[in-house]
């Protein structure tokens, strides 16, 4: 039964399903294991970059294709939410009318972007899905009057996720349950049934002929499938579930920004954990997202107690200034190109084949 | 008879090969501007701004789409010659200041010796990037685009290390600010001096590369090479040698282009490389990827096009630029010039 | 007993997953032409191109004139004097016919700088290429583009040529130019290896002749004892040749 919710995709690998299982685990417990705010927090980035992480890899890593337009999608489902939170008021149902709203241009965008992609070549479509997510952020800072512009926009939730509301007056196993602590299961119960499902996707029929384009486009063509409409499915599909991180983002933050969201570190990061994580596995997502949202937050720690040693060394204390953690992580990144091509996941499958062999 | 006397009288052949019709898009849209824009004199002003940017443009991208031509090396780290261009220019400055004021003479110098400063640097730097960036990852374009967007970030960060993440005046010396009033329209057009100076320059830097690219053997062997270039080594020459040059003359020209690019907009930001990346995109895909001339065409109707929608229209001003591009794709899915070669 | 200038011994050679070349062996003598027949598909573009180092044997030896070319890169090639026509002319369509020669021509800077001489001699056999010196090659004719790049081959004095399929889509006409060509070349004792599917041009020209299926060499003799044995040929090549015009 176990297999089949994962749709008979085993992780494969006793490490990975270690890691995984611990993952999961603290992600279960958090807000009771840790009784800090921003354990709670780094865990719910967590959360919301495995959704986004995984629908990217479902274009990226089982569709092959290249696209940097990924965060553009994530910031509609994030502003789908917080626009009618913002004029209409926190209701539910407001939001989800948002949210409905947000999946619908999602999927436009997509849409375009992939019949765009039948006329035109591999790297051209890449980098204009750069051209696109640029302009759209430009836009979305632009219009400020509507989007709060480059300050973005605060918002409050319904009652029921507030921090104010308390269901239970007693402590349970430790910590004071409030609409935060609902939130974040809420946003946990999300994620997990969209992974779910895309698991499931990835595993169908339609996910093995996504697989079998990129592998070979001509025999596939050859084969009767039709490469185009495949291709702008998997695109539309990915953008729906970018979407739905989006919104899950919007729901804890309560605050929209055009770089939380539409800015190119978000594609950065989404591009640094898919390919740490490894491509076209799906559990990649999990476990690069995990090591990147609690790297980049406690590395700034990390970086802040190096600068104050090395304060007065005048080179060095710049280089190990808490704000310059993207130079690291751009290393990082190389590095990981170069000698971890495909990923955590690849080396540890790879690793457990081997040691069956040997 | 002599070797070059063949063909004299076809000599005029190769002029009526010449596809114009994107030409004829970089006059059709300053004339359709005309009428929009309503002024003559603004228009003047415009067109010239205009023509001003996109040689910036030009000479900022025409290193990266013979290098993607030549070489097949997908370079999304190309802001990194840019921007360092433009820091160094700026570095430059400040000790030739003083200098620089005395009249437009060595203002113009000033800005020439700049930027062929930038250029050399550049040129290590780019030299620097090929050995280790890009050469472990030849033949991998998903790599190339990891590897060299993450080029980018270090290189940025790095800037900000050693300048400071905060913004940085770039001044143009005194005696080439301000402009020519042309008698044009009522209250006479104001063209910029320094865009002169640009466009100047621009076409300097063009007439060099059509001489090298069209008359040299040099120049024969790139493009050929961008064309077949396993025929290029058929043919006895070991043309993986003239990579590494063509590339640190792409990133020298990227460094001389940012430090006019740093001119132009008097300020520089270390996101200097980004933002200049989307529009050499942009242009380079327009023109068609490898071919030196279409990027040419690309870079003067980005540059005329968006100045002319800041105008009528700032908020789409960036989105005018994906615009156009997107028409001409349409109409020509490979580019204005398109340039098939052995590998597509 | 003739030297040999070209010896293959074995050679595989692996494209990707798939393994093209099963072991060819040919022994190329001194300044003859050595006609490679196959069916389509048989391995003979491959074995020029293997040949040429433009893709890498994984198994045998391949030597001219005792050198050991496999590890060798492709430009080194013409340091020996080995020249390559491809099947698809590798002429450099947006460069003019001039600009073509001269890319041939590795001494020369300038069109100026270009062996008189020998440009008189190749004009002799291609005239048109003279009259559309300044064109594009790309807007030639097919048959004048193999002629272009049989002239590249041959602006520089060679000792091998290896050309792949010149005659076709050619008109008759065209052909008989290149058979002179060939035939000139051969009478300047150039070494010619040959693939070809027009029989009755390789019967005019071939001094030995193999044949290739498979991946493999089936047949090596002299063009002479293949042409006059009609079931030979039906044998190797699935029908009689004389069928081919």
């Amino acid at each position: 039964m176990f297999k089949r919710i994962l749709s008979n995709d085993l992780p494969r690998s006793r490490p990975l399903t270690l890691c995984l299982l611990l993952i999961i685990a603290v992600l279960v417990i958090e807000p009771f294991l840790f009784h800090s705010e921003k354990a709670t927090a780094v865990a719910a980035k967590v959360l919301v970059f495995i959704l986004l992480a995984a629908s990217y890899d479902l274009v990226l890593g089982y569709t092959g294709i290249v696209s940097f337009a990924h965060s553009v999608f994530f910031g509609v489902g994030a502003y789908g939410i917080a626009l009618p939170a913002v004029y209409v008021g926190p209701s539910a149902l407001a939001m989800l009318a948002g949210f409905i709203c947000a999946c619908v241009i999602s999927a436009l965008i997509a849409f375009l972007i992939g019949l765009f992609s039948l006329r035109v070549k591999a790297i051209f479509y890449a980098m204009i899905t750069l051209a696109v997510a640029a302009s759209t952020q430009t836009l979305v800072s632009q219009m400020s009057e509507i989007t709060g512009g480059e300050d973005g926009v605060t918002f409050n939730v319904p009652a029921v996720l507030s921090a104010s509301f308390e269901p239970f007056h007693q402590p349970i196993w430790g910590i004071v349950i409030n609409g935060r602590v609902i939130t974040y299961y809420l946003v946990l119960l999300i994620v997990l049934v969209s992974f779910l499902i895309l698991l499931r996707i990835v595993n169908s029929p339609f996910g093995r002929v996504l697989q079998a384009i990129r592998e070979n486009e001509f025999r596939a063509e050859a084969l009767g499938f039709s490469v185009v409409r495949y291709r702008v499915a998997g695109t539309v599909i990915s953008a729906l579930f970018a979407t739905a991180a989006g919104g899950v983002l919007a729901l804890w933050l309560r605050y929209v920004g055009p770089d939380t969201t539409l800015g190119s570190e978000v594609m950065l990061d989404l591009l640094l954990i898919v390919v740490i994580g490894g491509m076209g596995t799906l559990y990649g997502a999990v476990i690069g997202a995990a090591l990147l949202v609690i790297v980049q937050n406690y590395l700034q720690d990390l970086l802040a107690i190096g600068a104050n040693l090395t304060a007065d060394v005048p080179l060095l204390g710049q280089l190990a200034s808490p704000d310059r953690w993207s130079l690291w992580l751009g290393l990082l990144f190389i590095l990981c190109v170069y000698y971890f091509p495909s990923g955590v996941v690849g080396r540890l499958r790879l690793r457990r084949r081997s040691s069956d062999v040997g | 008879m002599k070797a070059s006397d063949i063909g004299g009288e076809v000599r005029s052949v190769r002029w009526r090969t010449l596809d114009f019709w994107p030409c004829a898009l970089v006059l059709i849209a300053t004339a359709v501007a005309l009428p929009l824009i309503g002024s003559p004199s603004t228009w003047l002003t415009l067109t010239v701004a205009g023509i001003a940017a996109g040689i910036i443009i030009f000479i900022v991208a025409s290193g990266l789409t013979l290098v993607f031509g030549l070489m097949d090396v997908l370079n999304f780290g190309h802001g990194v010659f840019v921007g360092s261009g433009a820091y160094v220019a700026a570095a430059l400055m400040t000790h030739l200041a003083t200098w620089s004021r005395l009249t437009w003479a060595t203002a113009s110098a000033a800005i020439l010796i700049s930027m062929l400063t930038a250029a050399l640097a550049v040129g290590v730097v780019g030299w620097a990037f090929e050995r280790v960036v890009i050469r472990p990852v030849y033949g991998e374009h998903l790599k190339q685009i990891l590897v060299t967007m993450g080029g980018m970030i270090v290189a940025e960060e790095l800037i900000k290390v050693f300048w400071g993440p905060q913004q940085i005046p770039l001044a143009l010396p005194e005696a080439l600010r301000g402009a020519f009033i042309f008698p044009v329209g009522e209250h006479g057009a104001a063209v910029e001096r320094f865009r002169l100076l640009v466009i100047g320059i621009g076409l300097l830097v063009l007439a060099s590369l059509a001489y090298v690219l069209g008359r040299t053997k040099l120049g024969l062997l790139v493009r050929a090479g961008v064309l077949d270039s396993e025929m290029v080594e058929a043919l006895g020459y070991r043309i993986r040698r003239l990579f590494v040059w063509v590339f640190v003359a792409g990133a020298a020209l990227a460094g001389a282009g940012g430090a006019l690019w740093g001119f132009y907009q008097q300020n520089l930001v270390p996101q200097i490389g980004t933002q200049v990346n989307v529009l050499v995109f942009v242009v380079i895909i327009m023109g068609g990827l490898g071919s030196t001339f279409g990027c040419f065409i690309g870079a003067l109707l980005v540059g005329l096009i968006s100045n002319y929608a800041g105008f009528m229209a700032p908020k789409l001003a960036l989105f005018s630029t994906l615009g156009i591009m997107v028409l001409i794709l349409l109409w020509r899915p490979q580019g204005l010039y398109p340039v098939t070669s052995n590998r597509t | 007993m003739k030297d040999i200038a070209l010896a293959l011994e074995g050679v595989h050679t692996h494209i990707g997953q798939y393994h093209i070349l099963h072991g060819v062996d040919l022994r190329v003598p001194e300044g003859e032409v050595f006609v490679l027949l196959g069916r389509n598909g048989a391995g003979k573009s491959t074995t020029l191109r293997t040949i040429m180092q433009l893709w890498k044997a994984s198994q045998g030896r391949i030597s001219y004139r005792g050198d050991e070319l496999i590890g060798r890169g492709t430009p080194s090639l013409a340091d020996l004097g080995i020249a390559y026509v491809p099947e698809t002319t590798g002429v450099f369509s947006t460069l003019t016919v001039g600009e073509n020669l001269l890319l041939a021509a590795r001494r020369a800077r300038t069109t100026r700088e270009l062996d008189t001489a020998r440009l008189d001699w190749i004009f002799e056999l291609f005239p048109a290429l003279k009259k559309f010196w300044m064109f594009p090659a790309g807007k030639l004719s097919g048959g004048q583009k193999q002629m272009l790049s049989v002239a590249r081959a041959i602006c520089e004095p060679r000792a091998l040529l290896l050309i792949d399929e010149p005659s076709k889509g050619l008109a008759p006409a065209m052909v008989t130019n290149l058979v002179a060509a060939l035939a000139e070349m051969r009478r300047q004792k150039t070494t010619i290896v040959l693939v070809e599917q027009n029989f009755s041009m390789a019967k005019a020209l071939g001094d030995q002749v193999a044949v290739l299926d498979n991946g493999r060499t089936v047949h090596q003799g002299s063009m002479e004892d293949l042409a006059r044995d009609d079931a030979l040929q039906r044998q190797l090549l699935g029908l009689h040749l004389g069928a081919h015009q």
